[in-house]
């Protein structure tokens, strides 16, 4: 760990929020992903049913 | 082959699963070593000390906050003059993505900014087009969310995004244009006696390359979701009309 000194707070809240930010738009992305996948298969697996 | 050949959703769809795991891979080594090289193997700055460090999230990403909304524009006026809904798709698949970006750059210019310029927040010319580029991130957004229709809501989406085109433009010359807010000029130049030093160089530049990677590969991963989620709701209304 690199010493920071007094402006760790500055330094490692900024990375931080970014890793955090960064972390949650791709989770959020891949879970949206699965649904609409879901959902997509779903419906056509109705309207192959339905012939 | 022509570039219009992606348009085709299929075909697009098809080509970016090829490509995207090599993205993701590219992504994650660029970025991961930008940011471990940044964080740990730089020195501090004589004058601004450890928050330098800062430098390697903060620019790359107001970079990105720029050209995601350029890119939503390039996008936006394929839609306007061709019609292609991948266009339009792709340009609603970026803008969260580029809210992200917006919303780091100015969380990180505040971290920095509290000790090297003593505030938060200022007024300043910079900082001010950068919340109102956010502002308009967030209203693209939730135009997109409040129209049913597809159609409609690309065109209205599109309008909004050639508007908020002058914002991103300002955020990127505001420093220019007003030689009166806190925010420095360019941190980076061609010109190797102004750029910063080869030291704090090399690591921010694979960072940017790493964080446009990033934009590539949510850009792909997430239009393919929106053409999915336009796929299934056209199939149900087709249902519904059965």
């Amino acid at each position: 760990m690199p010493v920071l000194g007094k402006y760790s707070l500055e330094v490692l809240g900024s990375y931080g929020v970014t890793l955090t930010l960064l972390v949650l738009i791709v989770a959020f992305s891949l879970r949206r992903a699965r649904k609409v996948r879901l959902a997509l298969e779903e419906v056509e697996s109705r309207r192959v049913a339905n012939g | 082959m022509s570039l219009w050949e992606y348009a085709n959703p299929v075909k697009f769809i098809r080509t970016t699963d090829k490509v995207l795991p090599w993205v993701w891979v590219l992504c994650a080594a660029t970025l991961g070593t930008g940011l471990i090289w940044g964080f740990f193997f730089t020195p501090d700055d004589f004058r601004m000390g450890s928050t330098v460090k800062i430098i390697y999230i903060h620019v790359p990403s107001a970079l990105m906050a720029i050209n995601a909304w350029l890119m939503m524009l390039v996008a936006s006026l394929i839609w306007i003059v061709r019609r292609h809904h991948v266009s339009a798709l792709a340009a609603r698949a970026a803008a969260p993505v580029g809210a992200v970006m917006t919303l780091i750059a100015l969380v990180t210019g505040a971290f920095w900014g509290q000790p090297m310029w003593g505030t938060w927040w200022e007024w300043d010319p910079r900082l001010t087009s950068f919340l109102i580029l956010f502002l308009f991130y967030l209203g693209y957004i939730a135009l997109w969310e409040a129209i049913e229709n597809d159609d409609t809501a690309a065109d209205l989406t599109s309008i909004l995004c050639l508007v908020g085109s002058v914002f991103a433009i300002l955020s990127r010359y505001a420093v220019h244009f007003w030689n009166q807010g806190l925010h420095q000029g360019a941190t980076f130049s061609l010109d190797k006696e102004e750029n910063i030093s080869d030291v704090f160089w090399y690591p921010a530049v694979l960072s940017m390359v790493g964080f446009g990677r990033l934009f590539v590969a949510l850009g792909f991963f997430r239009t393919q979701t929106e053409i999915r989620a336009r796929l299934t709701r056209a199939l149900l209304a087709r249902e519904g009309q059965m």
